[in-house]
């Protein structure tokens, strides 16, 4: 027989059985499994993968035109460059020309119609990049330009769509309206926001030596890549692998938009028999893909004279660009959302997807769930402004509670207890109600700069909105050293998900972290994945991957039942039921005196095992229980649980220049028990600054002919180090763990931290209010750019010198 | 052939485009793939690396530049130090070990270009230490974009350097490393690319290619490079001739070499405009101010250059140097139009003359930006003036993004010219500087709201000199 491998001595603990505080805490968050990689330059991304030196690269030719026919596209001078090696346009295609990842609608390279700046025509392949990026200025392109829709709200009205509008309603809302004592109604933008992963859009393709191919690609969805290519190139999907092994940043917009390049890539493969580097340069990918969807917002509400909402009616305009993409379910999630973590009573909720002449929108950390909530927390801010409340009070007094605890779409908010206890936790540790006292009187006396504090919930629900993929699969292999590989469905992209499933199979398996390896995610070792996307990457795949570890475990403990315990004494405990695996043993037997107990390390129990031929390897799944929802009725438990927390932010305003300052943000996070907690509050933190960006500097500003003008970090600011508030104090919330029976009453933690920085702009909202002694709630678009905190101080200003006070929020100019 | 040494490393390099930038010499010829490209327009950081040029005492003094728009010949004679430097085997380089400990990198695509600010940062803390404050860490790491982690445990790592094991990285070891680098020579004329070393051979060379362009810090220049992809047949770099580099003090001022970095200014300005040294921190990031020059930021004519309107408000000149020999112009008279100037077919600028500030002269330099830090103005506005009597006197003020150039205000300064700093005199300011200025939209800011910030700088300043009747006008204390 074959000889296995020596076995290494597991190490001698230094710390002995009673490990230090810092110890276990390292166990139990260790840190990013690349973290070494990364700060030694040795982690690769998708651009320092090795290649063959006959390697070509590609640019791509993009639309100078929002809207248009394409009349001529005259690429001789392209052809004749030097380098150049392949050309492709739509006619070169063998396959499907459309690679809408839902819904038709996307074509890989343009037709006869142009839909938006940016969008891809033909693709260069040369012998280095800058020949690819030179030969593609060469074109002639002549487009037969029409009037580009770049108007959102004019699409909607004009019944513009790119799927058909929905609504969500609970109860009568036009009766709640009628009888309800006070009613207040506006509008507002909430601009969009550039994903700025550090790592552009890339793929590398290598010809297969058969009809297929290879691709390397930074996407946050291999299945659906290696589903498009495969329909592009109309070959079978065994035929095409997809492997990610990290991305430099995803944040959804690697979600469906990665898919495009890597089936020009792959494509491009096939023709050439030769390996295939695709990136886009910073401007490209800025112009080529979609981004957040910008909404245009309007509440009509009504309420007592608590200010406890009786309901009313929302609706939201998301902009969705030129296609569909995940727009139907954005708009569905912001509508989701519309009501954050507040009772909205009998309420109407309409959401309409516009289609408009930009990239076409996609998702983006939130995924429609911030732009809906944002209407929610201008109208308790409106509210308190009309009552001469604190928004503290308003926010309070409209929390689900047991009696209104049902959402507009049906679904029963459980833990509102949770909830509470988050806001008032605080409401004290903040010392909210002493700082207010404190920037009162402080802006009494500056007539300059003018302090504005705001707290601000977070309940986000979490699933995949659209049911099937809501599952996701495990691939285990404990090797005959004892070494463990884990494959699973999701991707790393930064967030830790390798590391969160590593751990959870330590876990299970009772071994050191270190014991446990993930390699890439391929599509030949899990198939039929789901995007690594809604939060659910270790829900989903931690589950999955724990389904398999116990797989094997039960079959380790059913072998070793037999072979190390042949003949159980007459009268013990059966053997098979007292077995665990810990500390890198199997231990069986009583463990109350552990005087019965037989320990056996694991190295030889897995050998042992091989010998026995017991299968080392399994496939782990798992689906979501409980979720469904009806899109006919509007109704439904589209989300298995919420996650909730809060945030406490104090600026401070510059009013003559729109200048501030982010001073301080206390925040308490809900993450139930979490899987790591360093990994944890990293996301809170990322996430807040994040979302703080989207709400303040980060601006998406187009020309009147749909051409983007901040196209690079240049003109597009996202927050620097500068902009980390200099007093940041992030907890997450312990000792309540998740009601549902989640991956060990764990919860979701990538997108909902982004929510919390919402607490930055009605903070700024604050500030100004104080221009008019808290009597006027001010219309703040978003981002609140220096320039819109501007003019909206100055029409503060001329409302407070205005003869009668208006109690009405101040229109929001569009 | 361009001699460099690269982590301990002696290179050479023949035949190079010259607008290869060292970031593609990195990835491309070299296969170092540590180094990351973000933007290649010198604005995220990630391709961030150290360069270390022979200084004081014959050590190599490092800092931190932009990769991607470095040129790859101003490596000659000089040590590049690249993320792969580092770490001892698998004993990680302190700053690396913080990073590690303090959980500071999440996906890590920027995390090789923060790790190569905190070096020059650790370097620098070697030499003498100072508080790492949230000043220190944001003037090193404010050219530095991560979309992950919202830069608090990065900030943690920078605090926990010191805590960590002294692994020092493996060509620290090479005691003659310093000697061997500045044996490779500061000149270079290979082809395509020259680097003079005096104001002599600078003048050979325009008279031999006289289309060449001038390249100093390349901070501009070569995004025409890397954006626009632009070719260039023969380059000159100015970044080390000697005159350009000098600093002279006179009795009225100092003469500024064009080629002399906004990082070696910043001591000058420390020490005697303030005001204009807060400025300097927020022109760009370090890695742009250890590069750039201020012959550069004038010749270059934008709009909003930040250092432009500054100068002219302190009554600046030039000492142009052309084939028709020398002359001095005011700063004033050198801005004609849109990125025109009045310098002459094969001029440049060899200094700028900054005069001495007087004792009761006052300076304000207010810039306002979507970003406060690395970003490009939407209005700055310079402001310096001496108060006589109870009048003001000696106004200059100068504007930069509210014309085709940066120029002085000039109906706003005869409004105030003379008169008592009080509120009726600035509302007649505000209107003459409605006369003065017709600003633009663009992606900075509308020109309504140009309009409006800049006469609200205006108020700014009256309530500044107004000392006591208001505490805190701007922002300036919240800021680190």
């Amino acid at each position: 027989m074959r000889t296995l491998t020596d076995l290494a001595r597991p190490p001698a603990d230094p710390e002995g059985p009673n490990h230090s505080a810092t110890q276990t805490d390292v166990r139990h968050a260790p840190a990013h499994d690349s973290a070494t990689l990364h700060v030694t330059g040795r982690a690769r991304y998708l651009d320092d993968q090795p290649a063959p030196a006959d390697a070509l690269h590609v640019a791509v030719g993009l639309s100078p035109t929002a809207r248009g026919r394409l009349t001529q596209l005259n690429l001789d001078a392209v052809r004749r460059a030097p380098g150049v090696i392949d050309v492709i346009t739509v006619t070169d295609i063998p396959g499907k020309t459309d690679v809408g990842p839902v819904f038709p609608g996307d074509p890989l390279l343009a037709d006869a119609e142009v839909r938006y700046v940016g969008q891809p025509l033909f693709a260069v392949a040369a012998t280095d990049f800058k020949a690819a990026r030179r030969a593609v200025a060469l074109a002639e392109i002549e487009i037969d330009a029409q009037p580009a829709q770049l108007d959102a709200v004019a699409a909607a009205e004009a019944e513009e769509w790119v799927r058909p509008p929905h609504v969500q309603q609970s109860g009568d809302w036009q009766q709640a309206l009628a009888g309800a004592a006070h009613v207040l109604e506006a509008k507002q933008f909430v601009g969009g926001q550039e994903h700025f992963y550090l790592e552009g859009q890339a793929c590398l393709a290598l010809p297969n030596e058969d009809d297929g191919v290879i691709v390397h690609t930074s996407s946050q969805h291999p299945s659906e890549v290696q589903k498009l290519i495969a329909e592009v190139l109309g070959v079978s999907f065994h035929a095409v692998t997809v492997e990610v092994r990290r991305m430099g940043g995803g944040f959804g917009g690697k979600e469906t938009q990665a898919a495009p390049w890597a089936c020009l890539a792959a494509l491009l493969a096939r023709r050439t028999g030769r390996a295939i580097r695709l990136r886009l340069p910073r401007g490209d990918d800025m112009r080529a893909t979609g981004k957040r969807h910008p909404f245009h917002n309007r509440y009509r509400l009504g309420f007592d004279a608590q200010g406890v909402l009786v309901g009313g009616d929302i609706t939201v305009i998301g902009d969705c660009g030129h296609s569909p993409d995940l727009s139907e379910a954005i708009v569905d999630r912001a509508m989701f959302h519309a009501d954050n973590a507040y009772s909205l009573g009998d309420a109407r909720v309409t959401g309409i997807p516009a289609r408009t002449h930009n990239p076409s929108n996609t998702a983006f950390r939130g995924f429609g769930g911030p732009q809906g909530m944002m209407i929610v927390e201008r109208a308790m801010d409106d509210i308190a402004r009309h009552l001469d409340e604190d928004p503290l009070t308003i926010r309070k007094r409209n929390l689900y509670r047991p009696g209104r605890d049902i959402t507009h779409y049906g679904q029963h908010v459980e833990q509102t207890a949770l909830l509470h206890e988050i806001v008032s936790r605080l409401e004290t540790d903040s010392g909210y109600w002493a700082r207010r006292d404190a920037i009162r009187a402080y802006n009494a006396s500056s007539p300059v700069l003018k302090k504005g504090l705001a707290l601000t919930p977070v309940k986000f629900g979490i699933s995949f909105t659209a049911k099937h993929l809501n599952q996701a699969g495990a691939l285990l292999h404990i090797y005959t050293d004892g070494s463990v590989m884990i494959n699973h469905g999701g991707t790393e992209m930064g967030q830790g998900l390798h590391t969160k499933v590593g751990q959870v199979v330590a876990r299970e398996l009772g071994l050191d972290n270190s014991a446990v390896r993930i390699s890439a995610t391929r599509t030949d070792k899990v198939p039929n994945t789901s995007p690594t996307a809604a939060s659910s990457g270790a829900d989903l795949n931690g589950m999955a991957a724990r389904n398999a570890a116990i797989q094997v475990r039960e079959r380790l403990f059913d072998f070793a039942a037999e072979h190390f315990f042949p003949d159980p004494l007459p009268g013990q405990p059966l053997i098979r039921d007292n077995m665990r695996l810990e500390g890198g043993e199997l231990v069986a037997g009583s463990s109350e005196s552990g005087e019965n107990e037989t320990r056996i390390a694991w190295g030889e129990l897995v050998q042992a095992a091989y010998l026995g031929r017991v299968s080392l390897s399994a496939t782990g799944f798992y689906a979501t229980p409980l979720i469904h929802y009806d899109r006919a009725t509007g109704q439904g438990r589209p989300f298995y649980y919420y996650a909730h927390g809060a945030a406490v932010s104090e600026v401070i305003v510059d009013t003559l220049s729109g200048e501030y300052r982010v001073a301080r943000v206390d925040i308490l996070h809900d993450v139930g028990d979490s899987l790591n907690p360093a990994i944890d509050t990293g996301q809170v933190e990322g996430g807040f600054i994040q979302g703080m960006g989207w709400l303040t500097s980060e601006e998406l500003k187009w020309d009147a002919t749909g051409r983007l003008l901040s196209d690079g970090p240049a003109t597009y600011k996202i927050p620097t180090i500068g902009d980390t508030p200099p007093d940041f104090r992030v907890s997450l919330l312990e000792g309540l763990p998740n009601s549902q029976a989640s991956l060990y009453r764990s919860k979701a933690v990538g997108e909902p931290p982004f929510m919390l920085a919402i607490s930055v702009w009605s903070a700024l909202r604050d500030a100004l209010s104080s221009l008019a002694d808290y009597r006027v709630s001010p219309a703040l678009d978003t981002p609140a750019t220096p320039e819109r905190v501007l003019f909206a101080a100055q029409a503060l200003r001329q409302a407070s010198e205005a003869k009668t006070p208006t109690k009405t929020p101040a229109e929001t100019p569009q | 052939m361009i001699e460099f040494y690269l982590n301990g490393e002696a290179q050479r390099c023949a035949s190079l485009a010259p607008e290869t930038s060292i970031l593609e010499l990195l990835r491309n010829e070299l296969q170092r793939t540590g180094t990351k490209e973000g933007c290649a327009s010198g604005d995220c950081g990630a391709c961030t690396v150290a360069i270390g040029e022979p200084g004081r005492g014959g050590r190599l003094d490092y800092h931190s530049t932009n990769a991607c728009i470095t040129p790859a010949h101003q490596l000659q004679g000089r040590h590049l130090v690249t993320v792969e430097g580092l770490a001892r085997g698998d004993a990680l380089h302190p700053v690396q070990a913080a990073m590690v400990e303090c959980h500071a990198s999440q996906c890590g695509f920027c995390t090789p270009g923060i790790v190569m600010s905190l070096f020059t940062l650790h370097e620098r803390q070697r030499q003498s230490p100072v508080a790492l404050d949230d000043a220190c860490l944001e003037a090193t790491l404010g050219g530095n974009l991560c979309r992950c982690t919202g830069y608090r445990p990065i900030q943690k790592a920078a605090r926990h350097m010191a805590d960590q094991p002294d692994v020092r990285p493996p060509w620290a070891d090479d005691s003659r490393l310093d000697d061997n680098v500045a044996a490779l020579g500061d000149t270079l004329e290979a082809t395509g690319y020259a680097i003079p070393n005096t104001l002599e051979t600078l003048h050979a060379l325009r008279r031999q290619y006289p289309t060449a362009r001038l390249v100093a810090g390349a901070t501009d220049l070569w995004l025409e490079a890397t954006q626009r992809l632009e070719a260039f047949e023969t380059l000159i770099d100015v970044s080390r001739v000697t005159e350009l580099q000098a600093i002279d003090e006179t009795p009225d001022g100092w003469w500024i070499g064009a080629s002399v970095t906004y990082a070696r200014l910043e001591p000058l300005l420390d020490a005697h405009y303030p005001a204009f040294a807060r400025l300097l921190r927020r022109l760009g990031s370090a890695q742009i101010r250890n590069r750039g020059t201020l012959g550069g930021n004038i010749a270059n004519a934008s709009p909003i250059g930040d250092t432009p309107p500054i100068l002219l408000a302190l009554d600046a000149h030039l000492a142009l140097e052309g084939p028709n020999g020398a002359r001095t112009l005011p700063l004033d008279a050198f801005f004609l139009d849109y990125k025109r100037t009045a310098l002459e077919s094969g001029e440049f600028i060899r200094a700028i003359f900054l005069p001495r500030p007087e004792n009761d002269q006052h300076l304000e330099v207010w810039k306002l930006s979507k970003r406060r830090e690395d970003d490009i103005s939407a209005v700055l506005g310079a402001f310096a003036w001496r108060e006589e009597n109870g009048c003001l006197r000696d106004v200059h003020l100068a504007f930069g993004g509210m014309d085709a150039t940066p120029r002085r205000a000039q109906a706003t300064e005869a409004a105030l010219e003379g008169h008592p700093p009080d509120v009726a005199t600035f509302d007649t300011a505000r209107q003459a500087l409605a006369r003065d200025f017709s600003p633009l939209d663009d992606v900075r800011g509308s020109a309504a709201y140009r309009r409006l910030a800049a006469a609200n700088l205006l108020e700014r300043l009256r309530l500044k000199i107004d000392h006591g009747a208001v505490q805190e006008v701007c922002l300036d204390a919240y800021a680190h």
